[in-house]
């Protein structure tokens, strides 16, 4: 038990854990103090100064994010003194700042347009700076777009890239009335090692970073009646998208979804849960061929351990960071790519649709998924596989432009066919989700048995903690596995990249016998995705992860290898997992980058 | 003219005895260098004025990592130009200090941040160090100092900022607490002194703490290292006793012409001609009139000085030097900047100066370093003296 403290914060006498900061302190007695750098996700900044607060006996003001409670202090956060100080800041933040905020993207959602509603700064005579700095925005990227001119320089996205992150692409550069927010020599972002994964846009207070919108493209497309529009959905957007249109943390809203995107004119409302089963069949059978190769027939050219593919800005980490370790991923593309090369090719054959007039959209909790449509690798059909890529926050807002009052939908269900799906698929949106799918049929391909874990839930593998390690011993195998008999498959989940990057470093220097991991760009997965809606906290994630975790154990089937679907597809078209068809459309390569 | 200040040589006097005093001074206990230090009054000369001898007690006592003992030699005050000469002329001293301070508070590790246009000391004061270590081998003291050379930013010459910049990252303060006596350099208890603190407390040892303490007044002992510079006709370095009025600092220094006197820097106070005889330079503390304390940088303006010039020429300065780490350091003073550039062109009414020297309270109260916080000192100081010279 820690030592207690006690102080007191505008007269209200608190007791608190020794080393609780003013902030928590005044939160536990719901008093709020503003905040702009701070975030529960990072480390302390102390850079904006918008939480500063009087202490009784100090002259001057006190950051209340960054200074820890001492016995008897008595802290006032809105004196005088602090109520002109505040309003200052704003109003030099807002001098800093192009507040043109009627046209910006984060109009409404934008944390220093709030504040300064709040403290009513209006004409305040400070001297306008933007016009004085010559900024540019940076719109090269696919993914995100970065506008320096909108930048508070609060550094939240630093901190984010580095610490969540370990990639440091961006960075502060210069210093005084020149510092910014910038990259290597101050080169485009698409041109640096960002992996597209958005994290920092999930942070970012203002308009200064936002993912690269694709909603006219879309709707340009819609509105064409030469065009066949074809949209999926990813497993992490139904137990978010709820949050953007009003509604709380958690809340499942797959059939509210489908209903909308159907008023919104797509011609088919197709599930990248579907293609999601499949990569756990190509996949796992991947891992399965690999632990042949190396086990039995002691190939010394395998690569074990191997790990998932899915994230795309795991997959641009890894190429930046690890060139060397490429041949550990497995080659399966990602549900929204294997989607997307299924889309124009099988499911344009069923449909009787020219896959020239098919336009494939997806909809994302991920920036990094805008990148990766964009691969040269992606166009397997003879077509961009994917050609528009919207997150879960783009989505929400085409729901608002088209007047559909999201909480009154009925529920609906997504087209045939590639819009079924297994529990196996809705858990990819959790970190350990694609670890528990595979290991539900492996283990079953295998053994003939089903996991071993009570109602099909692997609860180690599930979990917000760092990193994550799970072995499953395999006990009297069918037949053609036999050699597996006795074998613990060693696991390991991993998210955010800075976990992920530790976890490398153990496998390559030997430290770790894993065969099988699992990585996540994002923190918590796909549901702490970069295109999630705003914001985003250990709190809302956990919401989310209990949702997804929910919507498995209410699915009929529970396992990617019983969806009928799936079974449906192989039969008639792709005919066997790693085939010839599988390896066209399914599989890709990867591309060793440098880190600068 | 008459010159009434009284010269001292404390610092500068060359007594290569660093040996003997190093020797006698290990042989006591390090309660009794404490004692010493604490008693002797000695506050630090880079500024700020933190007792010293606290500082030394409250890195003694914490516990955990690596301990280290930095000199602070990134003389970045705009008019200073001390530290420079005491490591050129009597760099044992300061080294001596260090290593005192290292035994009491159980270091083996020194650095001297050394100001990087500094950089044409090293080989000398290498060559001193070498010489030093193998004193310290005699004396059995584990102890070694190294030289760091800083990459010229004013920012760094404050502590926690100077901490990033050796361990590798970019000059920014931390957040404090926890303060360097806690965890500085590395997270470790750290002390780190000015150049000339250390060589006083070579002084302190030497004579013991009286000598010191009959120096200067009340809450401000001993001499200190003034740089002069400025409007007079012997710019230079001086050695001069704590509690002078500035008045008879001007007399012995000035041109007979003096306007104003800027003590401390760009991050100091200007004092106007009127208020020469009720400013006394020492720590704030119980001094009659105005005290003002300084890091030793003295500026003399005579009345051909435009005071809107001096204004824009720090603002200039702290502009290009804020690390840009917090808002009111970084806007604030392109704020101030800016605003009396429009006063002075006339875009903006000469009211707006209370809008700049409100900001400039607003910076003083809320900036995250020393460096954001001590804006205030030159532009309010300037504005409220020479409000005439920022309007015409």
């Amino acid at each position: 038990m820690k030592e207690q403290v006690n102080l007191k914060i505008d007269n209200l006498s608190v007791s608190v854990d020794e080393g609780t900061t003013i902030l928590e302190a005044a939160k536990k007695i719901n008093i709020r103090i503003p905040t702009l750098c701070h975030h529960e996700d990072l480390c302390v900044a102390g850079n904006c100064r918008v939480c500063v607060v009087e202490q009784a006996g100090l002259d001057r003001l006190q950051p209340a994010c960054a200074n820890p409670v001492s016995e008897g202090m008595e802290i006032f956060t809105n004196s005088l003194k602090v109520r002109n100080s505040r309003k200052q800041i704003i109003e030099l933040l807002i001098a800093e700042h192009r507040a043109e905020c009627t046209t910006c993207y984060k109009n409404g959602k934008c944390e220093l347009q709030s504040l300064t509603n709040e403290y009513i700064v209006g004409e305040n005579g400070f001297i306008p700076l933007v016009p004085l700095k010559g900024y540019t925005v940076d719109e090269f990227s696919p993914s995100i777009i970065k506008d320096d001119s909108k930048c508070i320089r609060c550094q939240r996205c630093v901190r984010t890239c580095d610490q969540i992150q370990s990639i440091s692409a961006l960075t502060v550069a210069h210093k005084g009335g020149e510092m910014k927010v910038s990259t290597f020599f101050e080169k485009p972002i698409y041109e640096v090692v960002c992996t597209n994964c958005g994290q920092c846009v999930n942070r970012c207070p203002t308009g200064a970073l936002t993912e690269k919108v694709y909603i006219n493209e879309v709707w340009d497309a819609l509105y064409n009646p030469e065009k066949f529009v074809v949209v999926q959905t990813a497993p992490a957007v139904r137990i978010a998208l709820g949050e953007a249109l009003d509604m709380k943390p958690g809340e499942i809203v797959t059939g509210k979804m489908v209903a909308a995107l159907r008023r919104i004119g797509f011609n088919a409302v197709l599930d990248t849960d579907f293609s999601a089963d499949l990569t756990i069949i190509e996949e796992g059978n991947e891992l399965l061929h690999r632990l042949k190769r190396a086990l039995k027939d002691k190939d010394p050219d395998v690569k074990i351990p191997m790990t998932t593919s899915c994230s795309p800005g795991w997959i641009k980490f890894i190429e930046h960071t690890f060139p060397d370790m490429l041949e550990n991923l497995s080659t399966a593309k990602s549900p929204q790519q294997m989607f997307g090369a299924l889309a124009k090719t099988f499911y344009a054959q069923k449909m009787g649709v020219d896959p020239a007039n098919m336009v494939s959209v997806s909809v994302m909790p991920c920036t990094a998924k805008k990148f990766e449509a964009n691969r040269p690798e992606m166009r397997a059909s003879g077509y961009q596989d994917v050609d528009y890529v919207v997150t879960t926050r783009e989505l929400a807002l085409m729901v608002k432009q088209a007047g559909i009052d999201f909480g009154s939908l009925p529920d609906d269900d997504y087209d045939s066919i590639m819009g079924e799906s297994s529990g196996a698929a809705v858990i990819f949106g959790a970190t350990g989700g694609v670890m528990e799918a595979a290991l539900r049929t492996v283990y079953e391909v295998v053994t003939g048995r089903e996991v071993p874990f009570d109602g099909l839930n692997i609860t180690p593998v599930r979990g917000m903690e760092n990193v994550r390690e799970a072995s499953i011993k395999i006990e009297d195998p069918v037949p053609e596995w036999d050699f597996l008999d006795g074998v613990e498959v060693k696991t390991c989940v991993a998210h955010g990249l800075s976990n992920a990057k530790k976890v490398m470093e153990a496998v390559k220097s030997g430290k770790a016998d894993y065969h099988f991991i699992e990585i996540m760009a994002c923190p918590g997965g796909c549901l702490g995705g970069g295109g999630q809606p705003l914001p985003t906290s250990p709190e809302i994630r956990k919401k989310r992860s209990e949702a997804i975790y929910r919507e498995d154990s209410g699915k009929k089937i529970r396992k990617s290898h019983e969806n009928p679907e799936i079974v449906q597809i192989y039969e008639e078209f792709l005919h066997e997992p790693l085939g010839h068809k599988s390896h066209e459309l399914l599989h890709t390569n990867y591309v060793a980058r440098q880190r600068y | 003219m008459n010159k009434s200040l009284k010269r001292l040589d404390l610092i500068f006097k060359n007594e290569h005895d660093a040996d003997v005093i190093l020797e006698k001074s290990l042989k006591r206990s390090n309660e009794e260098l404490i004692e010493d230090l604490i008693s002797s009054g000695l506050k630090g000369r880079g500024g700020a004025g933190f007792p010293t001898g606290l500082k030394w007690k409250l890195s003694a006592e914490a516990t955990g990592k690596e301990k280290y003992v930095i000199c602070n030699a990134d003389e970045g005050e705009p008019g200073t130009f001390k530290d420079r000469e005491i490591l050129s002329s009597v760099p044992h001293k300061v080294m001596a200090g260090m290593a005192i301070c290292a035994r009491i508070i159980g270091s083996q590790k020194g650095y001297i941040y050394l100001r990087g246009e500094y950089k044409f000391l090293v080989p000398q004061l290498n060559k001193t160090i070498d010489e030093f270590h193998e004193l310290l081998d005699k004396l059995n003291l584990d102890f070694r100092i190294e030289i760091f050379l800083g990459c010229g930013a004013y920012i760094c010459g404050e502590e926690t900022s100077l901490f990033e910049s050796m361990e590798g990252h970019r000059g920014e303060p931390r957040n404090k607490p926890p303060f360097p006596t806690d965890a500085g350099y590395k997270g470790g208890p750290t002390v780190i002194n000015n150049v000339e603190t250390l060589a006083h407390t070579y002084s302190i040892f030497k004579y013991g703490p009286e000598k010191f303490k009959d120096l200067g007044v009340k809450d401000s002992r001993g001499s200190k290292v003034f740089s002069v510079s400025g409007d007079t006709p012997t710019p230079g370095i001086y050695e001069l006793e704590f509690g002078m009025t500035l008045q008879k600092f001007v007399d012995d220094f000035g041109d007979g012409d003096a306007k104003a006197v800027q003590v401390g820097g760009a991050a100091g106070f200007c004092v106007p001609r009127k208020k020469f005889d009720k400013t006394v330079i020492g720590y704030k503390g119980k001094l009659t009139g105005v005290s003002l304390p300084t890091g030793g940088s003295m500026m003399i303006f005579n009345s051909s000085r435009s005071m809107y010039n001096v204004l824009h020429n720090y603002l200039d300065f702290f502009v290009e030097e804020s690390c840009g780490q917090c808002t009111p350091c970084r806007v604030g003073t392109q704020q101030l900047l800016l605003g009396i550039e429009a006063v002075k062109r006339g875009d903006k009414s000469s009211l707006y100066l209370e809008q700049l020297l409100s900001l400039a309270e607003t910076m003083r109260i809320t900036a995250k370093c020393g460096l954001g916080q001590s804006v205030a000192n030159s532009f309010s100081s300037i504005v409220e003296n020479f409000r005439e010279e920022m309007i015409y």
